[in-house]
């Protein structure tokens, strides 16, 4: 339930900003397609906590800056692998340890790998994600374990506030 | 809307993201060129979707000012951040479902015929 109100909150505010009518008839359409939407989404069973994960937001904000400068120094580090390849690139593929127990985890941490430029995860198997990097300074950054360890605590405890 | 300061500073801060923005794009559309194979050309196009449009979409807020576009613009750059990671991840699932193996520099192939294909 509270997962279908935390939804609706925030496709109306999407439609509101994305539209910016206040004629009354028009709010009402709004309000409908909002209803439909999540009436929708709660028959497909999707509106729950991993679906919607209204638990990990706050984490999530404090991992965000952090993200955003791994994101900035990688992409230095591939504009300069770009600029001048030769023996910056260096690809290889290697398996690295993700330490995350839901899938909620392994998504965040997957993306935030493939999100950063220099490293892709091409596939998530028991615990391990196998990746691919394009310079040996991608490759040790991602072996050093940082980002692995703030995805799990951004994950926080299994079972917490479900 | 009208702020007490003088416009001329949003433009000198909208160019001040959108040059770096700009060329981040054409340093990635080199680099998409240049590299040696598809999973290698996946990077650079991780360049222009991560800094390279956030430049530009930051610089773009900055001519908006306080309206519903910067609002939009700020929309757009948090489902480009959400959605990229997962396109990219994507097209390199379909690589490795058609068979197309990345070249590797380094002695570790067998990382990936243990686990890369289903």
């Amino acid at each position: 339930m509270l997962h279908a109100i935390s939804l609706s909150i925030g496709l109306a505010a999407l439609w509101w900003l994305l539209s910016g009518y206040t004629i009354p008839l028009i709010l009402a359409f709004g309000a409908a397609s909002v209803a439909l939407v999540v009436f929708i989404a709660h028959r497909m069973d999707v509106v729950d906590h991993e679906g919607h994960p209204i638990q990990v937001t706050w984490r999530w904000l404090t991992y965000l800056p952090w993200l955003g400068k791994e994101i900035v120094m990688a992409n230095i580090d591939v504009v300069k692998a770009v600029l001048s390849p030769k023996g910056r690139v260096h690809t290889s593929v290697l398996r690295t340890k993700a330490t995350q127990k839901t899938e909620l985890g392994h998504v965040i941490y997957a993306n935030s790998i493939t999100l950063t430029p220099g490293t892709v995860t091409l596939a998530v198997e028991d615990g391990v994600m196998i990746v691919h990097a394009l310079t040996r300074g991608a490759a040790d950054g991602l072996k050093s374990g940082e980002m692995d360890r703030r995805c799990t605590a951004v994950e926080g405890a299994p079972g917490e506030d479900r | 809307m009208a702020l007490p300061i003088d416009p001329i500073i949003f433009d000198i801060l909208t160019w001040l993201f959108i040059l770096p923005g700009a060329v981040l794009l054409i340093i990635g559309g080199i680099g998409m060129i240049t590299m040696p194979d598809v999973f290698a050309r996946m990077h650079p196009a991780g360049v222009i979707d991560t800094l390279g449009c956030e430049l530009i979409l930051v610089g773009l807020m900055f001519q908006a000012g306080l309206t519903i576009v910067t609002v939009k613009l700020a929309l757009i750059l948090a489902f480009i951040f959400f959605t990229s990671p997962t396109a990219t991840h994507a097209l390199a699932r379909a690589c490795l479902n058609a068979g197309v193996t990345p070249r590797v520099d380094e002695e570790k192939s067998a990382a990936l015929s243990r686990g890369g294909r289903p």
